[in-house]
């Protein structure tokens, strides 16, 4: 993959598409900036006026209301002007290509645009065509990535477990279809994780995986053992219903995190999923809001992490009304 | 879109007030070119006569004639016209994309002087007023022998067959699905049988429907890390095996198109060995890239059959070594420049490959794939065979196809230059050897490089 496409010639994010080939250094910059952006948020002023003027469009082709929820929450919190378009296929089917919506847009000045689209390779796509100057922020393209779902797991993770160099990170479901496992891949990957397993049955686990640098479990007590990080995927239960599974009730059999499997755990494993979550299928009810669980603190965390990335990719040329003082303190004035 | 109108008038005109050769009776004496013809084996420096459309001789040092031009071609090479087993000529249906005029000058600028139209036109080339339709077409423009697929099934929807003895009739030299599957067993048996009863071959592209839905990328490591949907190298193996079974119960004649996989090559092989009546080509291209070419989302790498691994591409080189795969075609798709402007899954599969075709052959030849004369043999007598024409050869008395190529001319592939309608080439910028110079279409100089630079003749030039 092109770093270079969503990089610009000092290494700073142009555009976020994927975390392949981002360094160990620049995801570490993100956790950090999105560190100090969380803390900010605690206080009492939640709206930190860094992107003041700066216009965010997010361009959603597929329907989403809590992705798109976070992300408009991040820009606006970053004092931004937000304009969502859920596009849907109404607007290609009236005929008008993506290449026509992303020009029509452009011409509105927007600044970035967050784009979700169902065919792998839109976000790329979008920043190849886009007019220099905008950026286009990755959430989600088919089955390829979810940057900064990816991003935020690693914040999770890294608040709750500081190194990774130790860790061994489940990643238990549907594999296959993941644009969030593969992100989280990747990022893992590059912060040194110890060991990657991806835990699915042979039909959602996509062929040569294993050379994006993790082990293929076919069991999930194979999987779990040992474990400090797991990693639950959703299950498309319309998906599903092709050949993929026999059925809800066989997958949650062989590889739903039970309360009995939670006991084989290790004590400070930490459960993780990025929703929203079938109850009784990937994860027990009990289990989703219990002690080792940190599904809302994912998402409370998501909030922090699409700010940093919005921050650092429109925040280096910042909008000169944004107080020189705030900019200094997140790190995202250079 | 005045472009095609243009293009037509000229390639009129090209055949009635000609390039520099052959007013009526006058003759053509090509001096001191390599002439390479693998139907005779032959690879030396000699010349060649073109007399009223034929090749009147051929040896050393031939005679010339008060009325013969003479054209010095030392250091060129002399090769029949490039038979091509399949090009897209997008007529009709489907103009937007390209024309049949813009096709065919580009197909003479590839040195191709006979080419074999599939029927997955729009409508589909399942009558015989269709099958003249394009005829008709192809006559008007001329300059360049144009054969046609039949279609196997009616609409290509794989569910009753087509009128093959009419359009046997009306002139089709095969019949195909194209990329059309069928779907149902016992249809698939009944067609090939059909056509073999015809004496016709079959041309299968064999990939397995289901198994390959939705699908653009190889099954692999590459696909996977994309997130892109897989056909898996199984979906050409399992058609494979099915369609051989239909060939061993019938014994009727099978061509398989544009073979992808190293398994598929190791099919061919023992079907072979069992003498069984059967034969494969593959696209240019497959011999080159591999899947990692997609990787960045490259939309001029989204091809069908995919791209696969380097294992793949290796195996397939040595088929077209060895001869199990018997010829090489450009599998040329032109599209509009839309068709590619998307994200990599909603783009269009195919390229413009018919005037990369010389070039990529030449450097199979710098790779030690194929020495000049079993290229040629791929490219122009192996198709022939399989298309069931007389071309793709020079013979005294023969029909004077060919091609001059300079193969010292070394330039980077400008799709810019290209004059056929569609510009995608994933080669483009690649610095490659070996251009054609002149074609020859029946004894007619049809095409012929304005300068070494390559730079094509216009029409304004000529008009």
């Amino acid at each position: 993959m092109s770093p270079e496409l969503q990089l610009d010639s000092h290494g700073n994010l142009r555009h976020l598409l994927t975390l392949e080939g981002l360094s160990s250094d620049l995801l570490s910059r993100i956790l950090d900036t999105a560190e100090d952006l969380e803390k900010a948020l605690r206080g009492p002023e939640k709206n930190i006026p860094l992107l003041r003027g700066r216009t965010i469009v997010n361009l959603f082709f597929e329907p989403s209301t809590r992705t798109r929820t976070t992300f408009e929450l991040a820009a606006k919190r970053l004092s931004a002007d937000v304009l969502n378009l859920q596009i849907a296929a109404s607007s290609t089917s009236k005929g008008e290509t993506l290449f026509d919506t992303l020009k029509t847009l452009e011409a509105m000045q927007a600044d970035m645009f967050v784009v979700r689209h169902d065919a792998s390779g839109a976000a790329h796509f979008f920043a190849e065509h886009a007019a220099p100057g905008v950026a286009i922020l990755n959430a989600g393209d088919g089955r390829h990535a979810h940057p900064t779902q990816g991003l935020l797991d690693l914040f999770t993770i890294r608040r709750y477990k500081q190194e990774f160099t130790n860790l061994r990170v489940a990643i238990v479901g549907d594999v296959l279809h993941s644009r969030v496992a593969r992100s989280d891949i990747h990022g893992l990957r590059t912060l040194g994780a110890r060991e990657i397993r991806v835990v699915a049955p042979p039909t959602l686990v996509p062929a040569g995986i294993e050379q994006m640098g993790v082990r293929v479990c076919h069991r999930i007590e194979e999987g779990l053992e040992g474990a400090d990080v797991v990693i639950l995927l959703r299950l498309q239960k319309e998906r599903m219903l092709g050949a993929f599974l026999p059925s809800m009730g066989e997958f949650h059999r062989d590889f739903g995190l039970t309360r009995k499997r939670l006991e084989t755990l290790r004590k400070d494993a930490i459960i993780m999923h990025p929703g929203p979550i079938n109850r009784g299928v990937e994860i027990e009810g009990d289990v989703a809001y219990g002690p080792q669980s940190l599904i809302l603190q994912q998402v409370s965390h998501g909030i922090a992490v699409r700010m940093a990335v919005m921050a650092m990719i429109l925040g280096h040329n910042a909008s000169p009304t944004a107080p020189t003082r705030t900019r200094r303190r997140l790190g995202v004035l250079r | 879109m005045t472009r095609p109108a243009q293009m037509k008038e000229w390639s009129l005109k090209a055949h009635s007030e000609s390039v520099p050769t052959l007013p009526e009776g006058r003759a053509l004496l090509i001096r001191g070119a390599r002439i390479l013809d693998p139907a005779s084996a032959h690879d030396g420096v000699g010349d060649v006569l073109l007399r009223d459309g034929k090749i009147a001789a051929i040896g050393q040092h031939l005679e010339a004639a008060t009325d013969v031009t003479i054209l010095n071609a030392r250091g060129q090479w002399l090769l029949p016209g490039l038979v091509d087993l399949c090009a897209r000529f997008r007529e009709p249906g489907q103009t937007h994309k390209a024309s049949f005029a813009s096709e065919t000058r580009a197909a003479q600028a590839a040195g191709v002087t006979e080419v074999v139209i599939p029927p997955d036109t729009s409508p589909a080339i399942d009558t015989p007023a269709m099958l003249i339709r394009l005829q008709r077409i192809a006559q008007q423009i001329g300059g360049l022998d144009v054969r046609v697929l039949g279609a196997l099934t009616k609409g290509l929807g794989g569910e009753a067959l087509a009128e093959m003895s009419a359009l046997k009739g009306a002139g089709a030299v095969g019949f195909s699905n194209a990329l059309a599957p069928v779907r149902d067993s016992l249809i698939a048996r009944r067609a090939l049988e059909y056509a073999n009863g015809l004496d016709l071959t079959t041309h299968v592209f064999a990939q397995d429907a289901t198994l390959a839905a939705g699908g653009c990328v190889h099954e692999g490591p590459v696909g996977t890390r994309l997130g892109l949907s897989p056909i898996p190298a199984a979906a050409e193996v399992a058609a494979l095996r099915f369609w051989i079974s239909l060939v061993e119960d019938t014994g009727a004649r099978i061509h398989f198109c544009r073979l992808s996989t190293a398994r598929g090559v190791e099919l061919m092989e023992s079907a072979l060995a069992r003498n069984l009546p059967i034969s494969a080509d593959v696209a240019m291209h497959q011999l080159f890239l591999t899947d990692q070419d997609v990787d960045g989302f490259n939309a001029l790498c989204h091809v069908q059959p995919p791209l696969r691994t380097a294992a793949d591409r290796d195996a397939l080189r040595a088929a077209v070594r060895e001869g199990t795969i018997a010829a090489i075609c450009s599998d040329h798709k032109p599209h509009e420049a839309d068709a590619k402007i998307n994200p990599f899954p909603m783009t269009e599969p195919g390229v413009s490959s018919l005037e990369t075709m010389v070039p990529l052959a030449l450097a199979l030849i710098d790779d030690g794939v194929l020495s000049p004369l079993s290229a040629v043999e791929r490219l122009c007598l192996g198709p022939a065979t399989i298309a069931g024409t007389d071309g793709g050869r020079l013979a005294v008395g023969g029909t004077a196809n060919l091609c001059l190529i300079d193969p010292k001319a070394q330039y980077r592939i400008d799709p810019e230059k290209f004059l056929s309608a569609g510009r995608h080439t994933p080669f483009a910028e690649r610095t490659v050897r070996g251009r054609v110079l002149r074609t020859f279409h029946r004894g007619i100089e049809v095409f012929h490089t304005a300068d070494s630079s390559g730079r094509r003749s216009t029409p304004t030039r000529l008009g």
